[in-house]
Formats: structure tokens, C-alpha cells, sequence
């Protein structure tokens, strides 16, 4: 079975000249990634927690990107999607997206909604 | 009649032979399996954001709640967890090195790839072992009140947290074990606290240094962020309410707060930690198939490959856990 890899990351900014090597240069990334969560999740900078972004704060927008970052490299990379057709790609990458991001919304606003309930209505729970 | 002919099958979209997504049957399931996996666990991860959105302001901070390391003492919030994820992003790197050493049909590249991806997934599935048990052992114990709330307790000087062991003054009583031999419906007497309420209480009072803490976050102000710390007047008051002495976590009581967080860790997690663990089992099988030649007879390595996309999506899975569970 013949297999073609594509080595290149970041859109063509860096190419590697073997697979193997591009798994290294993966993995270098990922750990950098989480080793920057890590460090952000034990100082939690007052200017990222203090300030927020359409309801959220900022240190949690930038652990949720980073974490699609890194799904994104371990799905294309580690599981050979880049290798993948892109009919085969679409079909695996999109289909759990919408359904995620439909969910989540509906939960999360239907969360809040339960939230202010109990804040405001006449529902006893902290006692 | 020429449409019924199907020599050239490469040239009639219909006539099969066509592979729109050039990928064989197995690895095809494979991803039909992924994907409708991937929707379970969103599922639970968005069942844990509805959870934790509805208790936006009293939810437990993760930070506070994982700080152990093994054979170390003291505070390292997050450094395990971190380092479990680096030991299952290793595996997993291991992994995709076994499935291009068997591309090129290396086979012994490809047992001790595989050899050491087993060894990773054993380190994560021991470390899951230790975190649970050390999350249902329970840190400083906790008093739950009538509503189900959570009291914890921490010293007025330095802010820390106070275990009960540190202040429950013990009381003399008199506590008469069933046994078995006087009851016809005889049970093992289940789980008792270290400290009755009223051991706690009297600690309490009698320890001007010590005061409540609830589960309540401050949601403005210098504390902001911070879990609320009662005055000395309120912490006697707010004692009143105390029902129960709670250590260690379960499905039904947790010291560290609200029991959703608890009921949603053993969940979360432990379905991961047993897909981690099948993924082991897998990989195991494999191996030994591997070691046996099967895949060389076979020609191809393509069974290898097939686990290793299972084993990238605990990794990622994982990854997903990391951040809505210990991170957000």
C-alpha cells in the first residue's frame, strides 16, 4: 500500500522532510500548547480573568481556541486526516461540529435561564 | 445496450469499484464509530456545562480541588493532570510512529512502538486510579448543611484551609455497635465520619481562628474569583445549619461542593479512564499480533492503523476533558 503523506503544517510555513519528523515537530507543538495552558491555568493573569468577551471570560476563550488548536493537529496529523480525502475529511470534521455547537447552545442557554430562576424566583436552595 | 457493461468500471460512477473516499471498510467503521463516540462524550461534556451554568456562582474550583502529587506534599494544583496529558499525548505519538513503521512494514519497529504505547496507556489508566482514589479519600473534610450545601473551613490568619482533624475537639460518648449476633437482619454498619456535627461544633467554638467558608464565589471586588470566607459572628450563626459531617467524595456526598461536580468527575472521567483501558486491552491483542506475524503474512498494516485512530481519540477526548474539567 502505497502511502502519501503531506508534510506540511501551518499552511506550508514549515515542511518537514519525513514523516516521522513531522510527528516530532507535532508533538513539540502540542506540548508547547499545553504547557502554556498549564501555566496560564496556575498564575491566571488578572487581565485575562478580569475581563471578558460575549459573556465569557478571556482566559477561558483562550484555553477552549487552544484546545481546538490542539484537536485540530491530533486529528490531521496523528490521525492522518490531512492524508484523508476531502469528501471522507467533511464528513467526519463537520458532522459532530454542528451537532456539538446546536447542543451546546441549547444547554448552555437553557442553563442560564435555570441560573436566574433560582437566583430570582422563589426557589429555595442555598441553605 | 451499452450501460449494462461494466468493464470499465473506474469510468462508470455507478458500477461500483469507485471508492469516493478512498478509504477501505474497516477504517470507514472505524471513523462511523469515532464520530458517534465523539457525540456520547459531547454529550456528557455539555451535560457538565448545564450542570456547572446553573451553579454558576457556587461551583467548586478545580484548582482547589486537584492539588496532589504523588509522593509529594503540599499544593501543586493541575501539575498531574498535566502531566497525564503529556503522558497520553506521548502514547499517542508513539502510536502514530508504529502506524508509519508499519507503513514501511518495519515489524520490529512496530512492536516496540506498539510496546510502548501500552506502557503510556498502562502509566494513564494507574494515574486515573490514583486521582480517583485520592479524590474520594478526601482533604480536610467538610460540614454539609440541611439545604445540601457545603461548609468548608479555613484559618482566619492565613487564609488556608483547615482540616477537621485540626480542630474537632473530640466528646466522650457512648456509641453501642450492632453486631451480629443480636440482630436477625444484620447489616455491616456502613461508613461513619471521623467527627460528629457536634464535635465540630464545639471545635469551632472553642477555636476563635477558624472560620466557615462557603461555596459561594465573589463575584466582584479584590476577592473576585475567590470562594466567599464568612465574619467569626456569621461563621457561628451560618453553623447552625450543619446536618452532616462529609470527608472524601461520592455520588451522593462531596466535601470539596456542589455533588453534581463530583457525580460528573466519576462520570466524565471514569467512562474515559475505561475507554483508555479497552484501548489497552486492543493494543495488547494487537501486539501480540504483531509479534506473531499476522500483519506481515497479511502484507499490509492496516489493523494497526485502524487502533490507532481509537487510540488518538482517547488522546483527544482527553484533551477536551483536560480543558472543560480542570482548566475552564
Amino acid at each position: 500500500m502505497a502511502h502519501e503523506h503531506k508534510l506540511e503544517i501551518f499552511r506550508g510555513l514549515l515542511k518537514f522532510k519525513s514523516n516521522t519528523s513531522k510527528i516530532w515537530g507535532v508533538l513539540i507543538f502540542l506540548s508547547i500548547i499545553t504547557a502554556v495552558e498549564v501555566a496560564l491555568g496556575i498564575t491566571k493573569p488578572q487581565m485575562l480573568t478580569g475581563n471578558s468577551f460575549l459573556g465569557m471570560k478571556l482566559l477561558n476563550w483562550i484555553f477552549i481556541i487552544l484546545t481546538l488548536v490542539k484537536a485540530y493537529y491530533i486529528a490531521w496529523d496523528f490521525m492522518h486526516l490531512r492524508d484523508e480525502k476531502s469528501s471522507l475529511r467533511r464528513a467526519i470534521v463537520w458532522t459532530p461540529i454542528f451537532l456539538v455547537a446546536y447542543l451546546v447552545f441549547i444547554l448552555l442557554f437553557e442553563a442560564d435561564y435555570v441560573y436566574t430562576v433560582y437566583k430570582e424566583g422563589f426557589v429555595k436552595w442555598n441553605f | 445496450m451499452d450501460s449494462s457493461v461494466t468493464t470499465a468500471s473506474e469510468e462508470n460512477v455507478w458500477g461500483g469499484g469507485n471508492k469516493p473516499l478512498n478509504a477501505s471498510y474497516g477504517k470507514l467503521m472505524m471513523w462511523f464509530f469515532l464520530v458517534s463516540d465523539a457525540l456520547t462524550f459531547s454529550g456528557f461534556l455539555a451535560a457538565y456545562g448545564f450542570s456547572r451554568f446553573k451553579f454558576i456562582e457556587t461551583w467548586p474550583i478545580a484548582d482547589e480541588v486537584f492539588t496532589h502529587v504523588p509522593f509529594f506534599h503540599g499544593n501543586f494544583p493541575m501539575y498531574y493532570v498535566a502531566f497525564m496529558t503529556f503522558i497520553l499525548i506521548m502514547s499517542s505519538v508513539t502510536m502514530v510512529l508504529a502506524v508509519d513503521a508499519g507503513h514501511n512494514n518495519k515489524k520490529t519497529a512496530v512492536i516496540w512502538y506498539m510496546f510502548l504505547t501500552i506502557i503510556g496507556g498502562a502509566i494513564f489508566v494507574g494515574s486515573q486510579a490514583w486521582e480517583w482514589a485520592t479524590f474520594i479519600k478526601g482533604d480536610y473534610g467538610a460540614i454539609e448543611t440541611k439545604g445540601g450545601r457545603i461548609l468548608q473551613f479555613v484559618s482566619a490568619e492565613t487564609g488556608e484551609r483547615v482540616a477537621l482533624d485540626d480542630f474537632a475537639t473530640e466528646i466522650a460518648s457512648e456509641r453501642t455497635n450492632h453486631e451480629r449476633k443480636n440482630g436477625v437482619w444484620f447489616f455491616n454498619e456502613g461508613y461513619v465520619p471521623s467527627y460528629s456535627v457536634n464535635e465540630v461544633m464545639a471545635g469551632l467554638k472553642a477555636n476563635d481562628d477558624v472560620l466557615i467558608r462557603t461555596e459561594a464565589i465573589v463575584q466582584e471586588g479584590e476577592k473576585q474569583g475567590e470562594k466567599t470566607v464568612l465574619s467569626r459572628a456569621a461563621t457561628l450563626e451560618k453553623m447552625k445549619d450543619a446536618a452532616l459531617v462529609v470527608e472524601g467524595a461520592n455520588l451522593i456526598r462531596n466535601e470539596y461542593g456542589s455533588r453534581l461536580f463530583a457525580d460528573f468527575f466519576f462520570f466524565i472521567t471514569g467512562f474515559h479512564g475505561f475507554h483508555v483501558f479497552s484501548g489497552v486491552i486492543i493494543n495488547i491483542i494487537i501486539f501480540f499480533n504483531v509479534i506473531l506475524g499476522t500483519y506481515e503474512r497479511r502484507g499490509h498494516y492496516e489493523m494497526v492503523e485502524k487502533v490507532g485512530l481509537y487510540w488518538h481519540f482517547v488522546d483527544l477526548v482527553w484533551v477536551f476533558v483536560f480543558t472543560f474539567f480542570y482548566l475552564v
